[in-house]
C-alpha cells in the first residue's frame, strides 16, 4: 500500500486526475490513517502491555500493602507454588474451563441445528436461548445461588412435592461447587454460541446439503460429516470468546458462592483479587496475575497459530 | 452548540471541583459510613466540625469491610495525594505509619488526656513510635451471643455461659423443631465464630499467645486442637443453608424465630433495632459461651495523614479533639450499636447489651482480656489474617480434615505469610 501510492501519483496521466482529486496533496493520504490510529495504539500500548511489564517488575518484588522495589527474584513465585490455595484455584479453572467450553459448544450447536429445521416460531424461541446472555454474571449469580440453595431452591421444591429423599446440595458441597459454576455459566452462554452457530448454518450454501441428500446422507450423518466441517471458523470464533470468560471469570463466583464453601471455588482471578487488594500482597498477586497470562498464552498461542496457518492453506 | 459547549464546561467544572483535595483549614475524610444510620453519625462531625469554622469534604466509599475504600487510598496515596482522614484500623494504622505517611496528633492527645482517656491496648494501636498517629470513634465487641426469647422458651434452654452448655442447648433446639445456630459460611463469619469458641475453650492468655502473638507453640499444639474441635462441633447447630449467606439474613433468622442463637459482633443489634425490638425483652444478648471475663474488641478509628499547610494541620488536630468528645461519641455509637471509645460518657440513653458491653470493657481493661479481635483485622496484619482465615474456614468445610491437620496448617501460615 505505501509503495504504490506514490507511484500513482508520479505516473498521473489525464486519465488519473479523477483519482487525483480525491488524493490530498503532500501525502497526507498516507499518513493519516496512522495519525488517526497512533493516540489508540499509543494508549494500548501503554495501557495493556505497559501494565502488563509493570505487574511482572512488581511480581519480582516483596510489595505488600503498596508497591515497592525490592527485588527478591522469583521468590514470589515460589511461595505461590507452595500456597495449597492457589493450586486449588488453578486446579478449579482447568475443571471449570474445559467443561464451560465443551457443554456450551455441545449444547450450542444443537440447539442452532434444532432451530435450523425450518420450524414454526424461529425467532421468539431464538429470542428466548439468547436473552440469558444479556443478563450480567452478577443477575445469573444470585439467581442460581438462589434456585441451588438446599433451602429455599429446587431441593426444597423437590422435597416439597413429596420426593422427601431428594438431594441436590452441590453448592453447599466442597467436591461438587465448582461444577455450580458450570452450570450457571453454561446457562448464560449456551444461547450465544447457539446464535453463533445459527448464523454460521445459514451460511452453508442449501446445494451442498442437497447433494449430500441425493448420495443418501443422513441427517445426523450429513450434519456431521458436511454441516460441521463447513462451521469450523464458527467453533474457533466461539472457542476464543468462550475460554476468555472462562478464564477472566470473577463475578460469576463472587456472586453465586463467593469463593466458597471455605475456598472451594476460588479461581485464578479471586485469588489474585483477594491476594493484591484485599489481603496486602501485591507482589503475590503480581505473581498469580502473570501465571495467569501464561497459562492463557499457552493455551492461545497453539491454537491461533494452528487455525490460522490452516485457514491460509486450506 | 453554545449549550453544549456550556454543558461540557460544567461537567468540566464540576470533575475540577470532585477531584480538588483540601482546601486550608478544612479536612478532607475518606470513610465508608454510607448506610442510613452510619451516614447521619457521620454527618453529626461534618456539623461539629462546621460549628467551628472548618470546612469538611465529605469522600465517602461505599462497601461495607472498607475494601473499595481501601483500594482508592492507596491509589490516592500512590499518587501523592492522600486525604487529611482516612477511617484506618488495626495493625495496617502500623503499616501507613511505616510509610512515613501519617502526620502526628500528640498536641491534641496531650492537651485532651489521651493518655489517661484511652485504656492501654487501645491506645497502643492508635499510636506509631510511640506518637498518636490515629483516634479512635467507637469499639465494637465481637464475642456476643444473640438470643431469640421464644425460641429457648420452646425448646426449655437458658443462655448457656459455657460451650458445653451451648451444644446441649443447642441439641434441645434442634429437637423443638429450630435451627440452633445461624451462621453465614462466609471465611469472615467462620472466622469470627472461631475466635469466639477459642476464647469460650481456652481463655483470653491462649487467645492472646495464638491468634495475637502468633507463637507457633500455641497454634500448633493441643490447646488448638481442642479448640479446632470444638469450633467443628459448632457445624453441627448449624443448618444446611448457610454457604454465602450475609450475616444479617442470619441475623434476621434469629429475630424471625428461625433460629435461636447467633454468634456475632454487636452491629447485629443495628438489625434488630431496625425490626423495633428491644433488648433483654425480645432480643437477649450475653457473652459469647464462656467468654464473659474476656472482650474481643474491633475498633474503628481515623487516622491521620502528614499534611504539610499549617491551617488544614490546625483542621486535623480539631477533627481528632471533635472525635473523641461526648456530643460525637454518643450520637455517633447509639446510631452505630457499638460503645464509645473513651469510658466516661453518660451511658443512661444506651440499651442494655451496650451498657453491659461497656462495663464489661472497662473491666477487662482493669483485669486483663481485652484482646483484639483476630477475625476483625485488629490482631494480625492483612496477610496473615488472610493465611488464618484460608486455613479455618478450610477446615470448617472439610469433612475430612483432622483437626492436628489444621494446627499443623495454622502454623505453616502463619509462617509463610510473612516475606
Amino acid at each position: 500500500m505505501r509503495d504504490s501510492l506514490p507511484m500513482k501519483n508520479t505516473s498521473a496521466t489525464p486519465l488519473g486526475a479523477g483519482a487525483k482529486r480525491s488524493t490530498p496533496p503532500g501525502g497526507l493520504q498516507a499518513w493519516l490513517p496512522r495519525l488517526v490510529l497512533a493516540p489508540s495504539v499509543a494508549i494500548s500500548l501503554f495501557f495493556v502491555y505497559g501494565f502488563m511489564l509493570w505487574t511482572f517488575v512488581l511480581s519480582l518484588t516483596s510489595s505488600r500493602m503498596l508497591p515497592s522495589y525490592d527485588f527478591v527474584g522469583f521468590g514470589q513465585y515460589a511461595r505461590l507454588m507452595a500456597n495449597e490455595r492457589w493450586w486449588v484455584a488453578s486446579t478449579n479453572l482447568m475443571i471449570f474451563g474445559v467443561l464451560f467450553v465443551v457443554i456450551c459448544l455441545v449444547i450450542g450447536s444443537l440447539l442452532a441445528i434444532l432451530l435450523d429445521q425450518k420450524i414454526r416460531q424461529e425467532g421468539a424461541l431464538r429470542t428466548i436461548y439468547l436473552y440469558p446472555m444479556a443478563l450480567s454474571f452478577i443477575v445469573t449469580g444470585v439467581v442460581w445461588k438462589w434456585l441451588l440453595n438446599p433451602q429455599l431452591g429446587i431441593q426444597a421444591m423437590v422435597q416439597g412435592w413429596g420426593f422427601e429423599s431428594f438431594r441436590f446440595d452441590w453448592i453447599v458441597d466442597p467436591d461438587m461447587a465448582i461444577y455450580t459454576l458450570v452450570i450457571a455459566a453454561v446457562w448464560q452462554a449456551s444461547g450465544f454460541v447457539m446464535a453463533l452457530f445459527l448464523a454460521g448454518l445459514r451460511g452453508i450454501d442449501d446445494s451442498i446439503i442437497k447433494a449430500a441428500q441425493l448420495d443418501g446422507a443422513s441427517l445426523p450423518r450429513i450434519y456431521w460429516r458436511v454441516v460441521m466441517p463447513c462451521l469450523r471458523p464458527v467453533v474457533f470464533s466461539a472457542v476464543m470468546i468462550l475460554a476468555h470468560i472462562a478464564i477472566k471469570s470473577f463475578d460469576l463466583v463472587v456472586a453465586l458462592t463467593g469463593g466458597g464453601p471455605g475456598y472451594a471455588t476460588d479461581l485464578p482471578a479471586t485469588f489474585m483479587y483477594a491476594h493484591a487488594f484485599t489481603r496486602a500482597q501485591i507482589g503475590l498477586g503480581s505473581a498469580s496475575a502473570m501465571l495467569m497470562l501464561g497459562g492463557v498464552l499457552a493455551i492461545l498461542i497453539p491454537y491461533l497459530y494452528s487455525e490460522l496457518r490452516s485457514r491460509k492453506h486450506g | 452548540m453554545s449549550t453544549l459547549k456550556k454543558t461540557t464546561l460544567a461537567l468540566a467544572l464540576a470533575g475540577a471541583t470532585l477531584a480538588t483535595t483540601a482546601q486550608a483549614n478544612e479536612v478532607e475524610v475518606l470513610h465508608w459510613w454510607t448506610s442510613g444510620g452510619e451516614a447521619r453519625a457521620a454527618n453529626v462531625l461534618k456539623e461539629l466540625m462546621e460549628a467551628e469554622g472548618y470546612g469538611w469534604q465529605d469522600f465517602a466509599v461505599a462497601g461495607g469491610g472498607g475494601e473499595t475504600a481501601m483500594t482508592v487510598l492507596k491509589s490516592r496515596a500512590m499518587s501523592g495525594n492522600p486525604p487529611s482522614a482516612a477511617q484506618i484500623k488495626g495493625p495496617e494504622i502500623q503499616e501507613w505509619g511505616e510509610l512515613g505517611l501519617l502526620g502526628d496528633l500528640n498536641g491534641v492527645a496531650d492537651a485532651e488526656g489521651w493518655d489517661e482517656l484511652l485504656p492501654e491496648v487501645v491506645a497502643d494501636i492508635m499510636r506509631h513510635d510511640g506518637q498518636y498517629v490515629a483516634v479512635p470513634v467507637n469499639v465494637h465487641r465481637v464475642n456476643w451471643l444473640w438470643a431469640n426469647p421464644e425460641v429457648l422458651e420452646a425448646a426449655g434452654v437458658e443462655m448457656p455461659t459455657t460451650l458445653d452448655e451451648l451444644f446441649e442447648a443447642g441439641e434441645a433446639i434442634r429437637a423443638a423443631g429450630f435451627v440452633p445456630l445461624a451462621h453465614g459460611g462466609q471465611s469472615w463469619q467462620d472466622a469470627t465464630v472461631f475466635e469466639s469458641v477459642l476464647l469460650g475453650g481456652q481463655g483470653s492468655e491462649f487467645y492472646q499467645q495464638a491468634l495475637v502473638e502468633l507463637d507457633p507453640e500455641a497454634l500448633g499444639g493441643e490447646q488448638m486442637i481442642d479448640a479446632l474441635e470444638n469450633f467443628k462441633r459448632t457445624r453441627e447447630l448449624m443448618d444446611e443453608g448457610m454457604p454465602g449467606r450475609d450475616w444479617n439474613v442470619a441475623t434476621a433468622m434469629v429475630i424471625e424465630g428461625v433460629a435461636g442463637f447467633q454468634l456475632m459482633g454487636d452491629w447485629a443489634k443495628g438489625e434488630f433495632t431496625a425490626a423495633g425490638l428491644t433488648a433483654g425483652e425480645d432480643y437477649l444478648c450475653a457473652a459469647a459461651p464462656g467468654t464473659e471475663d474476656a472482650f474481643t474488641f474491633n475498633i474503628d478509628s481515623l487516622a491521620m495523614f502528614r499534611v504539610t499547610d499549617d491551617e488544614e494541620r490546625e483542621a486535623q488536630q480539631a477533627l481528632a479533639r471533635l472525635v473523641l468528645e461526648p456530643t460525637f461519641q454518643e450520637a455517633f455509637n447509639l446510631a452505630k450499636g457499638s460503645i464509645p471509645a473513651r469510658p466516661d460518657l453518660d451511658m443512661s440513653e444506651f440499651d442494655s447489651c451496650a451498657q453491659q458491653s461497656l462495663a464489661d470493657f472497662q473491666r477487662t481493661a482493669e483485669e486483663g482480656g481485652l484482646v483484639p479481635s483476630m477475625a476483625h483485622g485488629m490482631a494480625v496484619r492483612a496477610d496473615i489474617q488472610g493465611a488464618i482465615f484460608d486455613v479455618v474456614t478450610n477446615y470448617f468445610n472439610d469433612a475430612d480434615m483432622p483437626a492436628e491437620e489444621a494446627a499443623e496448617r495454622m502454623v505453616s501460615a502463619a509462617e509463610a505469610a510473612s516475606f
